[in-house]
């Protein structure tokens, strides 16, 4: 009942405000951004869910002792212990094996914190003595040639942000049934970072392309060596050896001390743990580009080196699992990637995609990198249905969940970037919902 | 560590021809050259990869017969028995005329090539054990599951010569999409 009385005091307050409404069921402009603090403190008739606190200050108690001192290396509040990966748990049959997700749903700008960047792996994460490892570049090339890190941390350095995506993220969203899932759970395959290290077309030449070459076949150091294949002018093109991730060597779950890293394409195939690159006339089809990460269609074949992200966005808040605790003006806010360039527009509808409006893209969107996006929703105790649609430097849109699994066999799960949507109910609670 | 084995010999000589004039750092980066030469010869046990045609593929042989033994020993327990009610994590026989459909996509109705199997099991089987069996053993295991599918006979033995000439049951069921980047 509280939503209804607070409606009509929210229309009668609200009755002299200057909104300017962009799309259907609360989209509003996106100068109102700027002044939503001021609008949610005031003028726009809030109505908080808990009462005012006791309006008395006092000054607190840690303002009256020496906090304690600097430290070697950082560590977040405990107070902000809620900023964790959705971690699988262990799995018997394959020890190591499984995916941490990162919290998209907590996290604010394009990137991700090193310690919460999803990781994904096959076989555990080894424990690799810097000293000892070697990167080796063999096969079709004129002189095989044998790295250490430190030779590689001795090449020119190259930074670049980028996101990095599984390709079975957002598959839970091909399923029949709409799991009530946050946006962790169903996206958090995707991390976006400032990455580091040494061109592989550098070392390339160095070895010497010989004729013929025309595939890369990279293994890692873990358990499995889990290997894929690249084709040599993606390799030539942006390929990299990652040594830094955040300024700081590659967290252990990221390959330390070294991982390739291909921008753009299918997480899976930035090996971890890089230990070989031979090249080759012809792919490997290892397990993990065969019986793995290829894409089931409906007549019964499957598509093989399906390696960019498609464009996709998702609205991180409010999300999945989360309430609106306020009737009043909301930030809505996402992440929106693509594979194939940088992102060009994101367009949100609070009508479950009868209307939509353009949201505003926060900074310089790069390519094959994250861009924020945020479009103020005046929510009046209503139902709603949140959508984002990207689109891309090349033109392309996102497509619509049902456009996606038109495309594919009903059990494929890889390369899912159809639209998100959430519901939202008159009492504010938001779930994942298939509209 | 002497700084000399940062500065590549290409970046010596490069600096040594520039006295006087105005090379930039980045052009003597540019010529950092640290690699170490190995041969393909050193590399031979370590590289673990064989491709479709056979290439890496080591000498040595194995039977379905012989893979039984080594198969109950170090695979069933995750990935279960041959039979009409297999199941195991994942499931690795499936009637290879079968079509795929879910997690029943495997060896019999779906992988392409003889060759990914050796080259899976050999570097990354068993999971607990990676890499513990010998070129001998992988022949006779990768046997057995290709004979328990009933793609070739048990008591064929594989080699580095013959296993490259399996035609898979659906080697033709993929959509090479490699040229889309």
């Amino acid at each position: 009942m509280w939503v209804r009385a607070a409606m009509s005091d929210f229309q009668k307050d609200n009755k002299n405000n200057d909104l300017e409404h962009v799309a259907g069921n609360g989209l509003l402009n996106r100068r109102h951004l700027l002044g939503l603090g001021l609008i949610g403190a005031g003028s726009l008739a809030v109505k908080p869910l808990f009462a005012a606190e006791d309006s008395t200050m006092s000054i607190p108690q840690w303002s009256k002792v020496p906090g304690r001192g600097p430290s070697e290396y950082g560590s977040p509040s405990p107070f902000a212990s809620d900023f964790k990966r959705l971690a699988g748990g262990p799995n018997p049959a394959l020890p190591g094996g499984g995916a941490s997700r990162s919290p998209l749903h907590l996290l604010q700008g394009t990137i991700t914190p090193n310690s919460l960047h999803f990781e994904r792996h096959h076989a555990g994460i080894p424990a690799i003595d810097p000293e000892q490892h070697r990167l080796v570049i063999h096969g079709l090339v004129r002189q095989p040639l044998s790295f250490s890190y430190e030779d590689l941390l001795a090449y020119p350095q190259h930074s670049r942000v980028y996101f990095l995506e599984c390709s079975g993220n957002s598959g839970a969203n091909t399923g029949a049934v709409a799991g009530d899932s946050s946006a962790a759970a169903l996206h958090g395959l995707v991390s976006g970072a400032q990455w580091s290290g040494v061109q592989l077309s550098t070392l390339l030449e160095e070895a010497g392309i010989a004729d013929g070459a025309t595939w890369i076949t990279a293994t890692g150091a873990d358990g499995a060596s889990m290997g894929r294949s690249v084709p040599l002018n993606k390799a030539l093109k942006d390929v990299f050896i990652g040594l830094y991730q955040n300024g700081e060597p590659i967290r252990p779950e990221q390959g330390y001390p070294m991982r390739l890293f291909v921008p753009g394409w299918e997480g899976n195939v930035s090996v971890k743990w890089l230990s070989q690159i031979k090249l080759t006339d012809a792919p490997a089809n290892f397990k993990d580009e065969t019986s793995r990460y290829t894409d089931f269609l409906a007549d019964g074949k499957a598509l093989q080196f399906t390696y960019p992200m498609g464009v996709k966005s998702v609205i991180t808040s409010p999300s999945g699992q989360m309430a609106l605790r306020r009737i009043g003006v909301h930030e809505l806010t996402g992440l929106a990637w693509s594979g194939s360039g940088a992102i060009s527009r994101v367009e949100v509808s609070a009508d479950g995609g009868r209307t939509w409006a353009d949201a505003l893209l926060e900074g310089e969107s790069q390519a094959l990198a994250l861009t924020r996006f945020r479009l103020p929703w005046l929510w009046e105790g209503g139902p709603a249905v949140l959508q984002s649609r990207a689109t891309d430097s090349a033109g392309n849109v996102q497509p619509t969940r049902a456009a996606v699994l038109a495309l594919y066999d009903a059990a494929n799960r890889y390369h899912f970037n159809g639209i998100q949507s959430w519901d939202v109910s008159a009492q504010g609670v938001i779930k994942n919902v298939y509209a | 560590m002497s700084m000399l084995k940062h500065v590549g010999v290409k970046a010596l000589l490069a600096s040594a021809l520039v006295v006087g004039s105005t090379m930039t750092v980045l052009e003597a980066q540019d010529n950092v050259q640290l690699g170490q030469p190995v041969t393909e010869q050193a590399l031979q046990e370590w590289d673990l990869i064989v491709l479709p045609d056979g290439t890496g593929l080591p000498e040595a042989k194995g039977s379905g017969v012989q893979g039984k033994v080594v198969y109950e020993q170090q695979c069933a327990a995750c990935h279960g028995s041959p039979g009409p009610l297999a199941a195991g994590a994942p499931v690795l026989f499936v009637d290879p005329t079968s079509e795929g459909s879910g997690a029943l996509r495997t060896v019999g109705n779906y992988w392409p090539y003889a060759s990914t199997l050796f080259d899976y099991v050999r570097r990354a089987m068993p999971a607990t054990a990676p890499k513990s069996l010998s070129d001998e053993e992988v022949y006779q295991v990768v046997a057995y599951v290709l004979a328990m599918n009933g793609i070739i006979a048990q008591d064929l033995e594989l080699n580095n010569i013959n296993l490259p000439q399996i035609e898979m049951p659906n080697r033709d069921g993929f959509v090479d999409r490699s040229h889309i980047q």
